[in-house]
């Protein structure tokens, strides 16, 4: 299959710091690919940079293709025709993308206006459909509300329901259920996992939670340091882990162990992005780091769609298979 | 339970809110939300008791009132057999020694013009615990507890990342040689690795030390690998509490199966097979305002029947001390 959307050698530089430096993944129709990393990894502007929503100081390089154009370098009037139409974002803090002034009504209709042309009551009719979309009951009444009048939960579907009033293609998730109680962060989850199989759409779930990823999504690029560590299949992934950051990762969440065992969790912290390691970003706090990490590891094929930028990969492999 | 350090029996406090214009007018008494309704759970000395529940539990709410930062409507708090709640004077610092409370933003609850050497020195002076000319020493020690470099002494908390910061307060609580440390969501803000690092501390200060903890968190995995034993709170109330091997191996109360179910896993399914779209919980938690008749659970339970809309479960008690309020466990 295609590729909806291909990414390439996707830089990101503000002032000396690089914090997204070559990072390349594909995205499929109605594939759900889960980026997962910690803070400073970079996995929030790189889903940004897709829809040019960085700050000004940032510059971009690379290709970001979509329909057979290259995003990058594109001017904001291009990107602004395409933006909640084909390709929607929903971000974390739903309180702080909408309009605390304006009833969730006008906000949806306001939507439908701009991407399909809707008004009037064909619009009205519209925007209840999609709150009964995104599982919020007593949609027509609702849509009176004002964005304080929900809890943490229902303002992100409204925030879901404004994304999909455009009919997108493509949902870019950034941290969406961050914020939100577990039971209700498993609604959000789940509620994404249906409208991709209903509306056959695709989405970049942005994550610091591997669990999360397990759970729903097929694919999943792990980053660190602004770096694509490795990707491929989640099942091959948390099966097989071929690279030591991943296995690191894996390792640090208390599940697979039993209780009260300290855990093997990867010592010191991130690089800062002014200052990254030279070769492996990861390897000064690789426990399995040889001389040859002090040059970049390039990303290659460890299996099937499964690809890791660890020189060590057979190694962590090794160790991956020896119980905690 | 003659090891409890702390009993706390039958817990309240409610919270007035502050009420619009056509409330006031239409009369009657001001809402209130009632954070704790009745929770009593004790901890021995050298356990981890963790609580667990989603915002507006009233999780937090305990953990403040067992240190006083929050008075009590009613109920008692018994700690080494003096009741908290009367202590005055040179009682109550001692209470506030053998105490400390850990908060979840470490940067919030650091001095930021003092040194980590000021801070942890003023702990020992304010307490009067180790003389003067020794104080140096001690604090070279605390650091070296917590993993901390010793030159970290001479530096400003906002030189320090998240996870340091973290260990900073530690030391600092750590400094009074309390035996109960109340940790309100300490690893929630900080990334996996360094969470993981921050578990491993507080494992082994807990072994060697022999403190007590009050382990506060939504996160169930945390919890898990963390606790000796766990309280479920529920819209003010404790609806299952007893040793984590049982309340997570064998869960009886239906919302701890509900949040069970609902927390993420390392699994993924098999390739082929596809991911679950049906969630564990319907529903939101009701508004604390109005929390619902009989089991408050009752709305959003998919076990529901007509008794639970109207009667209080009772506590039903199980070997092992694990205990759950639910009808359904009547019968059994």
């Amino acid at each position: 299959m295609s590729a909806l959307l291909s990414v390439q050698d996707l830089a990101i530089r503000i002032g000396a710091a690089t914090p997204v430096d070559g990072v390349s993944f594909d995205v499929s129709e109605a594939e759900m690919l889960g980026i997962v990393g910690e803070s400073g990894s970079g996995k929030s502007l790189t889903l940004r940079a897709i829809l040019k929503l960085l700050p000004r100081q940032a510059a971009v390089s690379g290709r970001i293709e979509w329909a057979g154009k290259n995003l990058v370098g594109q001017s904001e009037g291009a990107i602004r025709k395409l933006r909640g139409r084909q390709i929607a974002m929903v971000f974390q803090e739903p309180m702080t993308a909408l309009d605390p002034v304006l009833t969730i009504g006008l906000q949806i209709t306001e939507s439908l206006r701009e991407h399909l042309g809707l008004r009037g009551q064909a619009a009205d009719r519209r925007a209840v459909e999609l709150l009964d979309l995104v599982g919020i009951p007593d949609a027509r009444r609702r849509l009176q509300n004002y964005p304080h009048e929900f809890s943490g939960g229902m303002r992100q579907r409204v925030m879901i329901a404004i994304a999909l009033a455009g009919e997108p293609k493509l949902l870019l998730a950034d941290e969406p259920t961050t914020a939100l109680d577990v039971t209700i962060q498993d609604q959000i989850l789940k509620l994404l996992l249906r409208l991709r199989d209903e509306l056959h759409m695709s989405v970049i779930l942005v994550t610091h939670d591997l669990g999360i990823v397990a759970g729903t999504c097929e694919r999943v690029a792990v980053l660190y340091a602004g770096r694509i560590m490795e990707t491929g299949p989640v099942y091959d992934i948390f099966r097989k882990p071929a690279h030591a950051y991943t296995l690191g990762l894996m390792r640090s969440v208390p599940e697979q162990l039993q209780a009260r065992q300290p855990l093997r969790s990867i010592p010191g912290a991130p690089p800062d992005p002014g200052r990254m390691p030279p070769g492996c970003r990861f390897a000064p706090r690789c426990s399995l780091a040889v001389t040859e990490c002090a040059v970049p590891p390039p990303l290659v094929s460890v299996g099937d769609g499964h690809r890791s930028a660890c020189i060590r990969a057979d190694a962590v492999r090794v160790a991956s298979q020896v119980p905690a | 339970m003659s090891g409890a350090l702390l009993v706390a029996d039958d817990l309240e406090r409610g919270f007035r809110v502050r009420r619009g214009l056509g409330s006031a007018l239409r009369g009657g008494p001001p809402p209130m939300v009632r954070a704790l309704n009745g929770v009593s759970l004790h901890i021995e000395r050298g356990e981890t008791l963790a609580v667990v529940g989603e915002s507006g539990c009233g999780k937090s709410t305990l953990a403040r009132a067992l240190v006083r930062l929050i008075a009590l409507d009613a109920g008692q708090i018994m700690f080494d057999g003096d009741d908290v709640r009367t202590l005055r004077g040179e009682a109550l610092r001692r209470y506030n020694r053998r105490v400390q409370m850990i908060f979840q933003d470490p940067y919030g609850s650091l001095n930021p013009r003092m040194t980590v050497g000021q801070m942890l020195e003023e702990a020992l002076r304010v307490h009067r615990l180790v003389p003067p000319a020794d104080r140096p020493a001690r604090v070279a020690e605390l650091l070296s507890l917590v993993r901390l470099p010793a030159d970290a002494a001479h530096r400003q908390p906002h030189e320090f990342s998240g996870g340091q910061r973290q260990r900073i307060a530690i030391a600092r609580a750590l400094s009074v040689q309390p035996e109960l440390l109340i940790a309100d969501e300490i690893v929630s803000a900080l990334d996996v690795s360094v969470q993981a690092q921050i578990l491993n501390l507080l494992l082994d200060l807990q072994e060697r030390l022999g403190l007590a903890i009050l382990f506060v968190s939504h996160d169930l995995r945390v919890v898990r690998h963390l606790a000796h034993r766990v309280a479920v709170m529920y819209l003010g109330r404790v609806v299952e509490l007893g040793p984590a091997a049982q309340v997570f191996d064998a869960p009886r109360h239906p919302y701890t199966q509900a949040l069970l179910r609902a927390a993420p896993t390392m699994q993924p399914p098999e390739p082929g097979t596809h991911a679950v779209i049906k969630a564990a919980l319907a529903g939101e938690l009701p508004s604390p305002l109005a929390i619902p008749s009989g089991c408050p659970f009752h709305p959003r339970c998919p076990a529901a029947f007509d008794r639970c809309t109207r009667e209080v479960p009772r506590i039903h008690m199980s070997p092992g001390g694990h205990l759950a309020t639910c009808h359904l466990l009547d019968g059994l």
